[in-house]
């Protein structure tokens, strides 16, 4: 096997695409989270029901609907083809915009976790000394959710590296555009390439492991600073 | 106590578990692209002999490494020549039971009715188009044939920034279908389905700008004997299957 030959760029994009994902899951997820930690609403199920949904639902299930609302007559592909010019299928867009949909469980979930165990006390105290309510959630609630953020944040990345499903239906296999790891892995095996396929899998397992063991440790060794 | 419980829910188990007549059934492993047409062969060869057909589809690279891992197909009906010819070669299939069934065609089609006039080539050449969806040329046959055409007519290079992939011919189709693709080079049974018919508008690529699409059916070695995949496997080469093939859209494989 020559090593040189080995084609790393699926590996980068899907560092990419991940990043990117965890990094708007984040600001959209902080406020989702937050409205489910703190709400008596009786919407409240019923969103944190939809939030769910991508646990259950098969990638292909998820990527079917998106090959068609990303499309040119598409409810999200055809406004943005009219005010970009292209559609959204077979773009490094449209992947980020179907990896939040996939991984939005996992960063909602942790963030409401993390948020509900907070509770409200330490808050009122920061509203009581005159904290602005934006003060007391960066000051006060955001430091006390950090497991929440590090969980929030590693799940979601190591869940969009693991996409293939729906990536392999709105993707189009374009090499530096859309062809993430997982993909390429099933293009070796197909292939009969079984020795490349060996190695990424093999890497990409590793690597999840370390980021996963990571996690724990650092997870374990963070003071639970609540109560 | 036990064993009252115990003892009717093992021969519960054991019934449950048991497949009803396993000597006269041919258990098909075949490639996607060719689900509709097998069907109908299929319904057909039972009514003629009584043997059941049970049919597992997938990519022909899959059923490839299920039947090497040990999968207990009977026949194998590939989209190619060369996963039937390493099997035979592995001694997984029964030397010299291979041949070729049927030919694809390939097409280039568009969901727009005037996109696709006359000579394909014209609309390859204009190039008013976003995306050209084929299928994946390191796995799929119709894959490959697309690229030969783009090849011979030299047009690989100004189209390679066009080209959307998908994992087979049945995900070039979907692209093309939904919209998300104005072209896509496919195959001539997914343009003929009853379902899309009429619609669009097409080319079918001439047969001397593709090596043509061979695919092949074999024998597996586990099955060497068994009365029902024989007697499908003759009932293929027959006429009333090869018509059948035609009116979905392939050539008569022999």
């Amino acid at each position: 096997m020559d090593w040189s030959q080995l084609d790393l760029g699926p590996l980068w994009l899907t560092l990419r695409l991940a990043g990117v994902t965890v990094l708007v899951l984040l600001l959209v997820g902080t406020p989702i989270a937050w409205w489910l930690a703190h709400t008596r609403s009786r919407l409240k199920t019923v969103v944190e029901a939809s939030v769910a949904l991508p646990l259950v639902l098969p990638p292909t299930v998820l990527g079917f609907y998106l090959l068609i609302a990303l499309g040119p007559y598409g409810v999200i592909g055809g406004p943005w083809a009219s005010l970009t010019g292209s559609a959204l299928a077979f773009t490094f867009s449209g992947l980020v915009i179907a990896s939040c949909l996939y991984s939005l469980p996992f960063v909602v979930q942790p963030l409401q976790g993390a948020f509900e165990a907070i509770g409200t006390a330490p808050l009122e105290a920061a509203w009581s000394l005159r904290a602005s309510k934006w003060d007391a959630f960066v000051t006060v609630a955001s430091p006390l959710a950090l497991r929440g953020y590090l969980t929030a944040t590693v799940l979601g990345f190591a869940h969009t590296l693991g996409e293939f499903g729906v990536v392999l239906m709105v993707g189009g296999n374009i090499p530096g555009k859309t062809r993430v790891i997982s993909i390429a892995i099933f293009d070796h095996v197909e292939a009969l390439e079984y020795q490349e396929a060996r190695i990424l899998s093999a890497g990409l397992l590793l690597f999840s492991f370390v980021v996963l063991l990571l996690v724990y440790t650092v997870n374990r060794r963070l003071p639970l600073q609540v109560s | 106590m036990l064993t009252r419980i115990i003892a009717p829910a093992l021969c519960v188990l054991i019934v449950m578990l048991q497949t009803p007549g396993a000597a006269e059934e041919v258990l098909v492993a075949q490639a996607a692209n060719f689900s509709e047409p097998m069907e109908e062969i299929a319904r057909k060869f039972e009514q003629a002999t009584g043997h059941r057909v049970r049919i597992s589809a997938g990519s022909t690279g899959k059923l490839y490494a299920q039947i090497q891992n040990g999968a207990p197909f009977d026949l194998f009906l590939a989209a190619d020549q060369r996963r039937p010819r390493l099997l035979e070669e592995e001694g997984l299939a029964v030397a010299g039971s291979r041949f070729t069934y049927a030919l694809g065609r390939l097409t280039l089609w568009s969901r727009d009715a005037d996109r696709v006039t006359g000579d394909g080539t014209a609309v390859l050449r204009r190039g008013d188009f976003d995306y050209l969806a084929i299928a994946n040329p390191k796995t799929a046959p119709f894959g490959s044939a697309a690229v030969q055409v783009m090849h011979r007519l030299g047009l690989e290079d100004r189209l390679s920034n066009k080209i959307v992939q998908g994992e087979n011919v049945a995900q070039a189709f979907q692209f093309v279908f939904s919209g998300n693709a104005q072209l896509g080079f496919l195959s001539l049974s997914q343009v003929l389905d009853p379902r899309v018919s009429g619609a669009g508008s097409r080319w079918d690529v001439p047969q001397d700008l593709y090596d043509p699409l061979k695919m092949d059916a074999v024998l597996l070695s586990r099955s060497e004997r068994n009365p029902a995949a024989l007697a499908l496997l003759d009932y293929l080469k027959g006429g009333e299957s090869q018509a059948i093939m035609e009116r979905y859209g392939y050539g008569r494989g022999r």
